[in-house]
């Protein structure tokens, strides 16, 4: 069968797509210029979890159980749900939290820096000009040989673990549903102020995210690939659908009236535009050497790709970790370790570039 | 360089890098590349298509497909 989504217009179709919900999510209730971001969404769920107690930022959010289990339906409606993994697990964990790590010094995720953008905050083109150079960094390893080697093909029920902790978390959710003012509900915690109060409704939020699952995984979207293609490949496929994604939430925010331009006073962000700036690298790095964006792996676990589950996982721990340990960014700037931990990250990183290779 | 790229298990973007090494190499006539799942055949064949090469069959065969991708 022609996949329509794996044409151009297939992934601009897709950018538009996401480039118009993200900022009407930001409009039924979500985070100022955080319609959807994949690693702040994963850092309230882990707070949801009690994995990390920062009372602001707790909401098991909808829009990550849908993008994974909207992807689980796309690959077994269209035949392309394939259990496999054991390429480098443990390499793709730490690549999972580094990454984290790095995005919540920058505060947002590839997805969210365009997002920011979007809605006129200046600061997050010091992000993205993070994401492209980590991004870059990340293809000078790959063209020295840089591989995580073979995946190997695994039980459907391997397969199946990410989407069905997704549902868990789901059924948590409805199990124990938020209580106004209340920062608990049964085993959950929710946040009774700041931005993990900010949400859509849970219908809307979870119908948006199977939408968004399940059209990204038909087009492959992916916001880190869309750099390394054309820096790779001087081929601009992943990146049509990035600037479509863009140019839609451009428009939908003016006409929403969610754009104020300049540098201070933007929602959830700070102006350590150093930090921006190594956040990202660190972040685009880890996304480049582990083949996707955040939001790519949600799809990728959707689909069986245990690998990826895997590098979700570390997400959650590295959200656990940022926000433990002082690493992670508020609106008053960088967190108390944040710039060791990027240092860190930097460093391990070129560890993996270096050892990790076919013929090492 | 060998005439098949095996690409099985590979994850992105290593099947396009691989082929695109292969293509180079051969400059002209006919390689096939083993990829296993359906991102890597299209992203595969959407890179040769750019070099002007010409995916000239797809075979599914134990969970995964071979392409034959050519060039005059």
């Amino acid at each position: 069968m022609k996949n329509f989504f794996a044409s151009r217009a297939g992934i601009v179709a897709v950018g538009l797509a996401i480039g118009i919900l993200a900022p009407l999510l930001q409009f039924w209730g979500n985070p100022g210029n955080m319609g959807v971001c994949v690693a702040c969404f994963e850092r309230d769920m882990a707070g949801a979890l009690g994995l990390h107690r920062a009372a602001v930022v707790q909401y098991m959010r909808p829009e990550i159980i849908g993008f994974v289990l909207g992807s689980l339906a796309a690959a077994l409606l269209f035949r392309d749900f394939r259990p496999r993994g054991g390429s480098s697990p443990v390499v793709r964990f730490v690549l999972g939290a580094f990454a984290m790590i790095g995005a919540l010094v920058f505060l947002g995720c590839p997805w969210r820096a365009i997002l920011r953008l979007a809605g006129g905050d200046l600061s997050a083109v010091f992000g993205l000009a993070g994401l492209v150079g980590g991004v870059w960094v990340g293809t000078l390893f790959l063209r020295g040989g840089y591989s995580l080697g073979r995946s190997q093909q695994t039980r459907p029920g391997a397969g199946l673990v990410m989407p069905l902790l997704m549902a868990g978390a789901l059924a948590l959710m409805l199990l124990y549903p938020q209580v106004p003012g209340e920062p608990q509900s049964g085993v959950l915690f929710y946040s009774a102020k700041g931005p993990g109060a900010m949400h859509a409704p849970l219908a809307i939020s979870l119908a948006v995210g199977l939408f968004v699952g399940f059209v990204a995984q038909r087009s492959r979207f992916c916001t880190m690939g869309a750099f390394r293609d054309v820096i790779l490949f001087r081929q601009g496929h992943l990146l049509s659908g990035v600037l479509a994604l863009f140019a839609a939430a451009v428009v939908v925010n003016a006409t929403l009236g969610q754009v104020a331009i300049g540098f201070e006073g933007q929602p959830v962000a700070h102006t350590h535009q150093i930090w921006n700036f190594a956040g990202m690298l660190l972040a685009g790095l880890c996304f480049a050497l582990a083949g996707g964006c955040p939001g790519r792996q949600l799809f990728l676990s959707g689909e069986g790709d245990g690998d990826a589950a895997v590098f979700v996982l570390g997400m959650f721990a590295g959200a656990a970790f940022a926000h433990n340990f002082g690493l992670a960014s508020s609106p008053a700037g960088v967190g108390p370790h944040g710039v060791a931990a990027v240092v860190v990250g930097l460093a391990v990183c070129v560890y993996f570039g270096l050892t990790m290779r076919a013929k090492a | 360089m060998s005439d098949i790229v095996d690409a099985r298990g590979l994850s992105c973007p290593q099947p396009v890098l691989d082929t695109l090494a292969a293509l180079a190499a051969k400059g002209s006539g006919r390689i096939e590349v083993l990829v296993d799942t359906e991102a890597s055949r299209e992203n595969v064949t959407r890179a040769a298509q750019a070099k002007g090469w010409t995916v000239e069959s797809v075979a599914e065969e134990a969970g995964a497909y071979r392409l034959a991708i050519a060039k005059a």
